[in-house]
């Protein structure tokens, strides 16, 4: 299970921006993933409430947006939503085909409590 | 046409423009966008490692499979096939043991082996700490065995010019289907232990292919035998055609550069 490893590095990157933010808490991390990225969400949410433990993301909201796996057909020019082990073109049935969307594994924003914040 | 950011590729729907390190003002603080992958450090570290491996001028391969597929064996058979002509070495992942560290010294080649206790995959730290252990400049080749596991290492770049991913035919040949993360990345796919096909019986080298064509790689796949030593030749081939590539890719750079000025 590698979502640990990939928790923790989100984990280092929001503190850090909270850290330049000089911010008291980070509420709530926004990922992105795509289905060919190879980091399944449920075992994110799974890993990150551990990992979150005792640091500047305790406790913060965890939103993660799952893209489709777009294509476009190389032969025939069509754009495709697919199944993440079938790439092939909706149109002419091609594999040859460039992905558009699908492998994103990417932070999107994050959300800090401000230092002077009333409540938490 | 609708305007396409240009930081992240999102259509606009929202009409939300995404800019890196944008902050918007919220009731208890602020949200920022960040924009950056999520293994932001490995990347860095992986981009460091390949500036290493192209200033030795040296092949890195990434080899990928699941436990027991043959990554150790084909090493060896490749290491005695270019034996006198290409010096080798090898970065080995396992979570335990010296083993496969030996069997590649036994076949002549220099081993640096990373024990990851439980990480179910090498990252580009690792590998940096073992590439400071070779003299690069003395290698033609550096392959780094990954740890066996069809999902993990696939997420983590290492710095590697190229990924081959072995499928032995013991395995199925559903297995691109069923982990297209993995075999998406490989640029060469190997199907191994091809001499067992007759005793496995059920598992078609062509239905292997078409579900890797079906997660749009047209990438080479190459049917091999460490033990009879069947495709050892193109694999030989493949390797020395990658291996000249590396090699002149720096002057091909340079002389890009020289034409642009």
């Amino acid at each position: 299970m590698h979502e640990l490893a990939v928790c923790e590095a989100i984990l280092a990157q929001a503190a850090s921006i909270a850290e330049t933010h000089q911010a008291r808490a980070v509420t709530c991390i926004t990922l992105r993933i795509g289905p060919l990225a190879g980091v399944e969400a449920h075992l994110l949410r799974a890993a990150f409430s551990l990992a979150a433990a005792g640091t500047a993301c305790e406790g913060a909201r965890l939103i993660i947006d799952i893209v489709d796996v777009r294509i476009a057909c190389r032969l025939c020019g069509a754009a495709s939503r697919v199944r993440a082990n079938r790439l092939l073109c909706g149109t002419c049935g091609t594999w040859r085909v460039a992905l558009l969307e699908g492998e994103e594994m990417r932070i999107e924003s994050v959300e800090l409590l401000a230092k002077d914040a009333q409540g938490v | 046409m609708r305007k396409v950011c240009d930081v992240c590729g999102c259509a606009g729907q929202t009409g939300q423009v995404h800019v890196a390190g944008a902050i918007l003002h919220t009731k208890t603080g602020i949200k920022v966008e960040v924009l950056q992958a999520m293994l932001l450090d490995n990347d860095r570290q992986a981009a460091h490692n390949r500036g290493h491996f192209e200033a030795a001028g040296v092949l890195v391969v990434n080899l990928m499979s699941s436990p027991g597929a043959g990554k150790t064996s084909l090493l060896e058979a490749t290491i005695r096939a270019l034996a006198g002509r290409l010096a080798i070495a090898v970065i080995e992942g396992d979570l335990e043991t010296e083993n496969d560290a030996r069997r590649i010294r036994g076949a002549g080649a220099q081993a640096v082996q990373i024990t990851t206790g439980s990480a179910c995959h090498l990252d580009a730290t690792m590998v940096h700490a073992a590439l400071h252990t070779l003299a690069l400049r003395e290698l033609d080749i550096l392959f780094i065995e990954n740890v066996g596991n069809l999902v993990c290492p696939a997420s983590f770049d290492l710095g590697q010019d190229k990924n081959v991913v072995l499928l032995s035919v013991t395995e199925g040949d559903d297995k691109p289907e069923k982990y297209p993360v993995m075999f998406r990345a490989a640029d060469l796919l190997g199907i191994t232990k091809t001499d067992l096909l007759e005793a496995v019986g059920d598992f078609q080298t062509l239905r292997a292919l078409r579900h890797f064509r079906h997660l749009a790689k047209p990438a080479p796949m190459l049917e091999l035998s460490a033990r009879t030593g069947a495709g050892m030749d193109e694999w030989i081939a493949w390797l020395s055609a990658a291996r000249e590539e590396r090699r002149i890719a720096p002057l091909r750079r340079a002389r890009a550069q020289h034409s642009h000025e």
